[in-house]
């Protein structure tokens, strides 16, 4: 017996996997090309599955103001803003989201997952009421474990049930904070955010989306949900990160709270980690600036969406309710999906294999994202292999249908 | 028969027994789970009722919506047996009408 010993059940299940030939959360690229290519296994590979929304991670402006950065203010700042103080670039980048936002006040985290843990944890506290969509990201609820609130889970993209919890609290002292997300990581489901922000105004709450995967995907300018269902004001606090669409690490919040900078000096996941390095600082700040300047890229990305979504979907794929960047494929068994995924690997195509219990329903999902950095003829590739290996699995609508009249 | 069987629920609602409560999780079990289950205060809901996560929230949201409270999550951990949920029901149905 080892004191890790108590894992022993998810290393079973992990290790079956990895008898069945492949270890999905091991994958190792020879080498990474671009926004949409690498080399896996020695073979070139579409990656189709990376959240690289915008396709920024070597847009050339971004990579020259890394190195600008790290040659003229050094690789690292060795430690957090408290104690190793602020470099022009994390205010220059805080003000910059502030005014992107139309908002007072911005903060910045090393990483997303650091954002809704500090944030969460220091909004709400003990005797607050804290109410998650039950599908909420991993950060999210671990953030919720972190402060002291009382953690109340309802049901996922459901304002009435929503509504039914925050009604049972009614009496009941302390503030109570809503939190979504504007695109749900796995189906690729956006939150009904009209609705909530009814019933946040109807309940008095406070509300915190979590734009990770919605910010320069959606809204006119790519502000995120909030600015797509045209509720921003009702909007207490965003919450995002600069991993996906701004193609580096790193994490934000952003809100007219008034007191907003007294979170600097209580909000621990920010006090006590290092600060961003000036090159991802500096090449954020430029995604920042493409972002904005670029609404092609978006056109793009929401194109190849639709194609693709569409595309799967035509072959009798059970995809999510809408066609957003994050498309999930829903495979009937573990077992299918195992085969499929690494079916998909060894014909040159990148994407995610999720399991339960990562997933939302007992079914498992080959979950891919597409970028804007995809070409039509990507997608199209991309959509031939789903074909093929459908084919040869015989799960396309087409087999299924011969199947049925032959027998 | 469903709804008889509904309306006895009704009923036993306004005796705070944990018998009553026990007779009332079983059934939401059963709502939930779709076949009749024997339990007893020591049955383990997933052990015994061989229900993985996603189906304890399931059945988890049905015992909030039956008796119109909110377990909170750092509750619902607590809870490993038939015994403990009826326990956490009482609390928070007695915190309720207080």
């Amino acid at each position: 017996m080892t004191i890790l010993a108590k894992h022993g059940a998810y290393k079973v299940a992990y290790d079956a996997l990895r008898e069945q030939g492949v270890d999905p959360l091991n994958v190792r690229f020879d080498s990474v090309l671009s926004p949409t290519e690498g080399i896996l296994n020695g073979r070139r590979t579409i990656l189709i599955g990376t959240h690289n929304y915008l396709g920024l991670t070597f847009d050339p402006d971004c990579i020259e103001k890394a190195v600008e950065a790290t040659r003229s203010q050094g690789t690292g700042t060795t430690g957090s803003r408290v104690a190793n103080g602020n470099y022009d670039g994390h205010l220059r980048l805080e003000k910059a989201l502030a005014e992107f936002y139309g908002r007072d006040h911005a903060m910045v985290f090393s990483t997303g997952y650091q954002a809704n843990l500090g944030v969460l944890s220091t909004l709400v506290g003990r005797g607050d009421h804290l109410l998650l969509d039950a599908d909420s990201h991993a950060s999210i609820y671990d953030g919720s474990r972190l402060g002291h609130a009382e953690v109340i889970r309802f049901r996922h993209n459901n304002p009435d049930d929503l509504y039914k919890r925050l009604r049972r609290l009614a009496g009941a002292p302390g503030d109570r904070l809503i939190v979504v997300e504007g695109i749900y990581s796995m189906m690729g489901d956006t939150a009904p955010l009209k609705e909530i922000a009814a019933v946040k105004r109807e309940t008095g709450a406070y509300l915190l989306v979590d734009e990770a995967h919605s910010l320069g995907v959606l809204g006119d300018t790519g502000r995120g949900l909030a600015e797509a269902a045209g509720v921003e004001q009702d909007v207490d606090f965003i919450v995002g990160t600069f991993s996906k669409s701004l193609g580096s690490v790193g994490g934000f919040c952003v809100s007219n709270s008034p007191d907003f900078d007294v979170m600097r000096i209580v909000c621990r996941p920010y006090m006590f980690t290092a600060s961003l390095p000036p090159s991802v600082i500096a090449s954020t700040l430029q995604a920042l600036v493409k972002l904005r300047s670029e609404p092609s890229l978006r056109v793009d990305l929401m194109r190849n969406a639709r194609r693709f979504y569409d595309g799967l979907a035509a072959m009798g794929f059970q995809t999510g309710p809408e066609a957003n960047p994050i498309i999930a494929v829903t495979m009937p068994d573990q077992q299918t999906a195992v085969t499929f995924w690494k079916m998909l690997m060894e014909s040159g195509l990148y994407l995610n294999l999720a399991l339960p219990p990562a997933t939302p329903t007992n079914a498992p999902l080959l979950r891919t994202s597409v970028s804007a950095a995809h070409t039509v003829q990507q997608i199209d590739t991309a959509l031939a292999i789903f074909a093929d290996v459908g084919r040869r699995l015989g799960m396309l609508t087409a087999d299924r249908r011969r199947a049925g009249a032959s027998s | 028969m469903r709804e008889n069987h509904q309306l006895a629920l009704v009923e036993t609602r306004t005796d705070p027994g944990s018998r009553l409560v026990r007779d009332e999780v079983a059934a939401v079990f059963e709502q939930v789970l779709g076949h009749p289950v024997q339990i007893t205060d020591d049955t383990d809901i997933v052990e015994d009722l061989g229900m993985d996560s996603l189906g304890v929230m399931n059945f988890v949201m049905a015992i909030e919506d039956f008796y119109d409270i909110s377990i909170p999550l750092d509750r619902i951990a607590q809870v490993q047996t038939v015994g403990d949920l009826v326990h956490a029901v009482e609390e928070l149905r007695g915190g309720a009408s207080a």
